[in-house]
């Protein structure tokens, strides 16, 4: 055991626990909570393993916009308050998920333990380094992303005015005969 | 000098766990959840298995950058899509059968 096996021990505990009440709470509100604390652990975790680059960005990403957009939903989905049982399936429902969840977490474990083998050295990463890479390897599949937020951006605009067209379409419709139903 | 199993281990457990979250939800919102945990553990993968050995090109560290990307992209999307299912229908219950 080193001292970055017992730091990375740390900040994964608290990964998997606040993992477990993400996906297991009956508040919903809390279950959205939970998951920044998940994920802020696990920028913790890519500190102790040397990636400060990807763990701020992790934070800024994940814990500052994905969890924000979260509980917007939640919001605008009127998410009671409370404890609320029906967020969760059926008891059977759930111990089958259980089994197919323990199922892949026994899968990944034996095919990656036995590949982990002993200590290493952790080098740290630059930042100049991954700098100088994603403008010079990767450019273009950092350019391809570029275009591909933009599709998405777009497509959630569409997608969201597409249903509120459904909605026009669909209050005007007891008002209209048979046939101006047809001709639309 | 660190030991890689810790990492491999934790990206596991939240790989699990997110598959237990996207089968066991019903609220359409909490199913995300669950892929953003199954997301985070092939980052943790790729961050780890970087941070040792060798990385010419630091695939691990640059990947992970854009698994990032590509999941706020992904969020915002579905999103999009459960809050026009919850304007369709008006709720986001993913057991319930559509009319």
């Amino acid at each position: 055991m080193t001292t970055l096996d017992i730091a990375f021990a740390g900040v994964g505990l608290v990964a998997a626990a606040s993992g477990l009440l993400a996906v297991t709470t009956r508040h919903v509100v809390h279950a959205a909570l939970w998951l920044v604390v998940c994920l802020g652990s696990v920028a913790g975790c890519y500190l102790v393993l040397g990636a400060e680059l990807v763990a701020l960005v992790q934070l800024l990403v994940y814990v500052g916009a994905v969890v924000v957009l979260v509980l917007f939903a939640l919001m605008l989905t009127r998410a009671p308050i409370g404890p609320n049982p029906e967020v969760t399936t059926s008891r059977a429902h759930r111990a089958l998920a259980a089994v197919l969840g323990a199922g892949v977490t026994a899968l990944l474990l034996s095919v990656l333990l036995p590949v982990a083998g002993p200590a290493r050295k952790r080098p740290g990463t630059s930042n100049t380094a991954v700098a100088e890479q994603v403008f010079g390897t990767w450019v273009w599949p950092f350019e391809a992303l570029s275009l591909l937020l933009l599709v998405a951006l777009v497509a959630a605009f569409a997608i969201s005015r597409m249903t509120r067209a459904a909605e026009v379409a669909q209050s005007a419709l007891p008002e209209m005969t048979a046939p101006e139903r047809i001709s639309q | 000098m660190i030991h890689l199993a810790g990492p491999y281990a934790l990206a596991a457990v939240l790989a699990g766990l997110g598959a237990y979250g996207v089968l066991a939800r019903r609220n359409a919102v909490l199913m995300l959840i669950g892929v953003e945990l199954i997301l985070n553990a092939a980052n943790l993968l790729l961050v780890s298995v970087g941070s040792v050995g060798a990385d010419t090109w630091q695939a691990g560290n640059v990947l992970t950058l854009f698994v990032i990307t590509i999941a706020a992209a992904e969020v915002c999307v579905a999103l999009a899509v459960v809050l026009a299912l919850f304007r369709l229908r008006g709720d986001v219950d993913l057991t319930r059968r559509a009319e």
